[in-house]
């Protein structure tokens, strides 16, 4: 059975960082994965998706409306916008953080309210303040780390193979915070 | 040992085992990490070259030279470097030659959505398609040793799902391809009529040989699954077919997608009910499947435009409707990719859209001119079309015209092949105005070095070519060069070249804001000298915007590069310094 992770974001959010993490944890769990990026002039501040598959055999490596089991959400608006793609009985979670894209910000478009409430009673979701956290680990570059903890905390994989991928991943010197954001995004 | 791969990390390391000497690229949406990754290998001599087709005839050398070469770049690349590919065709190859394109469907990146199949027919080289990273590998150690034994050039297609998905590669060894002895050989290698006459024949000859090929070789496989329906598919289309239909069709899947083997197919579509070909953008397979008198199913159903998914096809092949979802129920705004925060090119554009100028655009991140609110670019063709058609337009529309009228090009870009638009201005007497957008890295495709920043691909230092004394020597009387940032300046500037009754070029000289080397400190805070004018509002920075009618400045976001604190009329934004 193939289980399909999306994440979600803006350019620029680190969501790259996530994805590999996410691979590489699912391949030391011996799964076949497949990750999809986008790379190039979408990176420039527009929206992100990043889609992780996993299972004994994995063909497509992207992901349809309608079959995703997670979604991982680095914005609001794109958490908003990612909705159709949720499986029924999936989950999203999602980061509260907003963003205004330049159509919002000429003017040209209104920001959604209370996407928070939206999505909750339509989907099974779960909001957190990631960049409050990632400060209080030390540093609000580590919004990533945060969310990837989260979702560690919603997958089927204990917690110390998680670890193990956050310290092979990721830069000496950042270490320590990042350990400290995910233990954060686990236990919010 | 088994690793997680991009597409393109695999294609490089297929390059390497199959003991590839020589790779010179283009950076391009979505082909640039194969050429990235070969760096990482210390026994590979790579270059980034100032174009596809320079990059294209450096491997070309390399491969009569004797070694294994390499050159990879996007599709529309491919056109650049189409001269020489049509005729290597022709010479065929010392050391094994590999071209490897990288398609765009659904465009992520890219200005047209072009199926570089046709070129594989056109210039008469095979091509091999893979589906994920695993072949990603295969099949490009397949090519090299295929292209010495055909004496041909290997295409590899790739499309932006294969480059860009990771998927698992079992790594081996290097494989040791000797340096070939260097023979002079010109009936071969010189391509004048006598001799390329001979050469064709040659050619039609190894057509023959490949299409026997394709019909024995396993990389066009079978997977019979006993079922009525038969599909005919390739590349990334058999991944999402495989998706969509698992065990309910039989494939053919073709590793090889030109040439294409018509017994094979035809055996195919004899032995089952119904026959489908899956192939994303143009019907390539499927015109030839239906010139060969196989009675097949394609583009009646399927699109010609974009990506599929395996939801489409269930669709379409099974009459299965996609499974339920929920949705918003309210329009979503769009969220486009904008200039960063503390881009050069936001200074720029500010003052051409303040000046109501006609701007004639080019290819990298300074494209997003054309996004609101800035909104500044004209038009956008190609590599180099900013130069070269604003001569155009202002031989069309005359001196008047042309004083409201200038080209935008990068760095890199320029170099590319922006220089001969500029020879061609001042030979037939253009009064043009040309703005070189010099942030010192090429930027949309990730910061990769070019002939201009003084470092190579590996980093190391080399000479830079210097932009004013190219532009002298060009014949170009009046260059300035200034910074974007400095806008009342660099207002200035361009009036008075846009005036001028003689060729100019400004060079518009500040760092991408994402280099390393560029360290803004502090971030810019809106203090209550404003008087909510909103000027600043008109740069399109995504860390500015209006909550309740009132400016202001999300710190998460300003990289306090300081444009606004320039561009604000009352000096009510102002830098605060951080710790």
């Amino acid at each position: 059975m193939t289980k399909n992770i999306m994440i979600v974001g803006v350019g620029g959010q680190g969501t790259l960082l996530a994805s590999r993490i996410l691979g590489n944890t699912l391949i030391r769990e011996g799964f076949d994965v497949k990750v999809s990026e986008v790379h190039g002039m979408s990176q420039r501040g527009g929206s992100v998706v990043t889609y992780v598959r996993y299972g004994d055999k994995v063909y497509s490596p992207i992901i349809d409306k309608g079959d995703a089991d997670i979604i991982l959400a680095f914005e609001l608006l794109e958490a908003y916008r990612a909705l159709p793609y949720l499986k029924e009985g999936g989950k999203i979670l999602i980061n509260n953080q907003k963003m205004d894209p330049m159509p919002v910000i000429t003017g040209a478009a209104i920001y959604p309210e209370n996407i928070e409430d939206k999505i909750s009673a339509v989907a099974n979701a779960t909001v957190i303040d990631a960049l409050m956290l990632a400060k209080k680990a030390g540093t609000t570059k580590a919004v990533n780390v945060v969310l990837i903890g989260l979702m560690a905390r919603e997958s089927d994989i204990p917690y110390e193979k998680w670890v193990e991928t956050v310290k092979t991943t990721v830069p000496e010197k950042f270490l320590e915070v990042n350990l400290r954001a995910f233990d954060l995004g686990y236990n919010s | 040992m088994k690793k997680l791969l991009l597409g393109n990390a695999a294609v490089a390391r297929g390059a390497y085992e199959a003991g590839v000497r020589v790779v010179a690229s283009y950076p391009g949406t979505p082909s640039t990490e194969i050429t990235e990754e070969i760096v990482k290998f210390d026994e590979i001599y790579a270059e980034w070259s100032p174009n596809e087709k320079v990059a294209a005839e450096v491997a070309i050398g390399a491969s009569i030279g004797g070694a294994r070469a390499m050159s990879c770049m996007k599709h529309v690349g491919l056109n650049v470097m189409a001269d020489p590919v049509f005729t290597v065709s022709y010479t065929g190859v010392g050391g094994g030659l590999v071209f490897c394109v990288a398609d765009d469907p659904g465009m992520h990146s890219s200005q047209n959505e072009q199926d570089s199949r046709h070129y594989a027919e056109a210039a008469k080289i095979p091509m091999l398609e893979p589906s994920d990273s695993s072949e990603c590998k295969e099949f490009t150690k397949m090519a090299f040793a295929l292209s010495e034994k055909f004496d041909t050039p290997f295409f590899i297609r790739l499309s932006t799902r294969v480059s860009h998905s990771q998927s698992l590669v079992e790594l081996c060894e290097r494989e040791d391809a000797p340096l070939k002895d260097y023979e002079k050989n010109i009936p071969k290698y010189v391509m004048m009529p006598a001799n390329a006459v001979k050469r064709h024949v040659f050619v039609e000859e190894r057509m023959n040989a490949l299409r026997e090929f394709a019909e024995s070789s396993d990389i066009n496989a079978l997977e019979n699954n006993g079922s009525e329906i038969g599909v005919i598919t390739a590349g990334i289309a058999y991944e999402y077919a495989k998706e969509a239909l698992g065990e309910r069709a039989d494939f053919l899947k073709l590793g090889m997608v030109y040439p294409l083997p018509e017994k094979k197919i035809l055996d195919f579509v004899k032995a089952h009910k119904k026959v489908y070909v899956i192939e994303e953008l143009d019907p390539v397979i499927e015109t030839f499947c239906k010139s060969v008198g196989a009675d097949v199913i394609g583009k009646d159903i399927f699109t010609l435009l974009g990506e599929y998914t395996p939801n489409m096809i269930k669709a379409a092949v099974l009459g299965e409707a996609a499974p339920r979802s929920v949705s918003a129920s309210e329009p979503i705004p769009v969220r486009p990719p904008v200039m960063c925060a503390g881009c050069p090119h936001r200074g720029t554009f500010y003052v051409l859209k303040k000046l109501g100028l006609v701007v004639s655009g080019d290819i990298g991140c300074y494209t997003l001119g054309a996004v609101a609110p800035l909104a500044s670019v004209d038009t956008t063709i190609c590599m180099g079309a900013s130069v070269s058609a604003a001569l155009g337009m202002a031989k069309a529309r005359g001196a008047q015209f042309n004083k409201k009228l200038v080209s935008v090009i990068g760095d890199s870009t320029f170099m590319h092949s922006g220089i001969t638009g500029l020879v061609d201005i001042v030979y037939n007497k253009g009064n043009n105005t040309v703005i070189i957008l010099d942030n010192s890295i090429t930027g949309m495709t990730g910061h990769q070095d070019n002939p201009t920043t003084g470092r190579t691909i590996r980093g190391e230092a080399t000479k830079q070519v210097d932009l004013i004394k190219l532009c002298q020597a060009v014949g170009i009387e009046h260059i300035t060069v200034a910074d974007p940032f400095d806008v009342k300046n660099f207002e200035k500037v361009v009036k008075t070249e846009v005036e001028r009754d003689e060729p100019s070029v400004i060079i518009a000289q500040r760092p991408c804001a994402l280099l390393k080397t560029v360290k803004y400190s502090g971030r810019c805070g809106i203090t209550d000298k404003c008087r909510n004018c909103k000027v600043c509002m008109k740069l399109g920075c995504p860390a500015i915007s209006v909550k309740n009618d009132k400016v202001v400045i999300d710190a998460t976001q300003c990289n306090g590069c300081g444009l606004c604190v320039n561009v604000c009329p009352f000096g009510a934004i102002e830098k605060e310094e951080t710790v």
